[in-house]
């Protein structure tokens, strides 16, 4: 049986990846099992200066789902090079650098600092609902999309991912910008836009007020999106959005994803990704397929 | 590390005053390694229609039993009510309270509401500890012949003067400081009686260590979401409930 998947020239020894912010740098999770399980980390989003977050609350369950707005809180770029890389080498794992900038220049400047640090691949979060400025912001535009995958590949030397946003009219038309800009593969979806009150005090649950929303509720939405760009774009997808299970798994493998990443559901279940992973396998064997590969796009339309 | 996720047998299960339920379950691993202070991050329902789980603190161990109390308040603990067989318990986590009986002589423990329930195996493990409990009114008083096997010196405060010492706990540990030496100061309860026992605290120069609670997520240290503000001040302004505590120096944060 066949796990290994490649996303842009980068194998990985089998789907799964850890959603960004989810995870950390995979210290925490890295104490209850061998990192050696996933295809690849994708770490906490990474801006260039340090940030603080947002203030608490900075989370809330919903109806099958939880809102989240930590508002990247990270070390910077350069200390997670200094101090998380070395750490993360130990591991057969692929690492993914998630940046965030405020300007474009923010993003090419990260992207210049990682090409060589150790780092497999980078994923541009122009998605991220819950800062300010840059984020998400860059990532609902065909156009400034297009530009800033254009700029960010000049100065990469390594795989570009670009993380869309579903926060859009047209999923597909910032798939097809990010492909024109030189995008060599997709994740999607980031969270969803939402917000909860607390009818007691009247006031938003989060500090934030709006959150990104993810898990199992989520995962319908991203399956459509994942199928439609897959539809209408040739590069590799990263598919994401409530996927708790195996089935869940499979079930964006077939949509077109040729890796996934689990984000909520390592909350609930520490071993998630084990145990996805092991719902892969077992739907392989009970299927009688040899290569994961066979399942990418596979769902059957007449 | 000393947390796993554990399928632990409910061998006891009380409501002992309104809407606060008493459960005791079967579980070594956590019974012999769990420290005063630490938590249980608990899962209440299935992982597709509540994917969180609840933050719970650690009441108290014994053997292979672990105890814990938690007040039914909403779509999580109701669930977690239900549960009549096994439940699901990721832990222990956290940074626990900080014993050290030689240089902490004369320790206070104060606790508020369901505050004081993280409190009691702190109070057993300390040297006949001065113990303040402090509760809305008489109905919810809990745990009192608990902390009085624990300690001689036990005194309860209701708000509404129905049961023991009428007024906040608060105003006891303010006579105490006056009359006696307090080295320590340890803490749990409501933000409006954590704020004023940490600047009592701080006042008086006297050590606190109080344990705080946040909306979670991973329990582990990874998710960043159960951020507390510090007085470190800047970039590195939060930290994280559930690792760095959920007890903390009183100095460290700012509530």
């Amino acid at each position: 049986m066949n796990l290994k998947v490649n996303i842009a020239g980068v194998e990985l020894s089998n789907p799964i990846i850890t959603a960004s912010g989810t995870f950390g740098f995979g210290r925490e999770y890295g104490e209850m099992y061998s990192l050696d399980e996933l295809g690849a980390i994708c770490v906490k989003g990474l801006t260039l200066a340090p940030r603080a977050g947002n203030p608490p609350p900075r989370i809330t369950e919903t109806y099958g789902g939880i809102l989240n707005s930590v508002g990247l809180q990270n070390p910077g770029v350069d200390m997670f090079i200094k101090n998380e890389i070395p750490e993360l080498k130990k591991y057969t794992c692929k690492i993914i650098a998630n940046i965030a900038g405020n300007t474009i220049e923010d993003y090419c400047e990260m992207a210049e600092r990682l090409s060589g640090s150790g780092v497999d691949m980078l994923e541009m979060n122009i998605s991220c609902p819950n800062v300010k400025e840059g984020g998400v912001a860059f990532g609902t535009n065909a156009k400034t999309i297009l530009h800033i995958t254009q700029e960010v590949k000049k100065h990469a030397k390594i795989p570009v991912i670009v993380k869309l946003s579903p926060n859009v009219t047209d999923i597909t038309e910032m798939a097809k910008a990010a492909e024109a800009g030189g995008a060599d593969a997709l994740s999607l979806i980031n969270t969803l836009l939402g917000m909860a009150i607390d009818i007691k005090t009247r006031r938003p649950i989060l500090a934030n007020i709006t959150g990104g929303l993810s898990g199992p509720a989520v995962k319908p939405v991203a399956v459509r999106m994942v199928y439609q760009v897959a539809q209408c774009t040739k590069l590799p997808i990263i598919g994401m959005g409530g996927i708790t299970n195996g089935d869940d798994a499979v079930e964006f493998m077939l949509a077109g994803s040729n890796a996934v990443a689990v984000g909520t559901a390592n909350f609930m279940n520490p071993y998630a990704c084990v145990s996805i992973k092991k719902g892969i396998v077992d739907y392989m064997n009970q299927y009688h397929i040899k290569d994961v590969n066979d399942l990418v796009g596979q769902v059957v339309i007449k | 590390m000393n947390h796993d996720v554990y399928k632990c047998k409910v061998i006891s299960k009380k409501e002992i005053a309104p809407n606060i339920v008493d459960v005791t379950v079967l579980c070594r691993e956590i019974a012999e390694t769990a420290q005063p202070g630490q938590f249980l991050h608990i899962k209440c329902g299935d992982e597709i229609s509540m994917p969180l789980r609840r933050p719970i603190s650690i009441c108290d161990t014994f053997e292979d039993k672990v105890r814990f109390i938690f007040e039914r308040k909403g779509r999580g603990t109701n669930h977690l009510n239900l549960i009549e067989d096994e439940i699901d318990i990721l832990g222990p986590l956290g940074n626990p309270f900080t014993i050290s009986n030689d240089a902490f002589c004369n320790p206070v423990v104060i606790g508020g509401g369901i505050g004081t329930y993280p409190l009691l195996k702190l109070a057993k493990l300390l040297e006949k500890p001065t113990v303040y409990l402090g509760f809305r009114s008489k109905s919810q008083v809990t745990l009192e012949e608990d902390f009085k096997a624990a300690s001689p010196n036990v005194t309860v405060a209701t708000d509404d003067g129905s049961y023991g010492y009428n007024g906040f706990a608060i105003e006891l540990l303010k006579d105490k400081i006056k009359q006696d030496k307090v080295d320590v100061i340890y803490s749990c309860g409501p933000t409006p009686m954590l704020r004023a026992v940490k600047e009592l605290a701080e006042a008086n120069n006297i050590r606190c260590q109080i344990s705080l609670e946040q909306r979670m997520g991973c329990g582990i240290g990874a998710c960043l979401t159960c951020s507390c503000e510090t007085t470190s001040g800047g970039t590195w302004k939060y930290k994280r409930v559930c690792k760095n505590g959920p007890v903390f120096w009183s100095t460290e944060v700012v509530l």
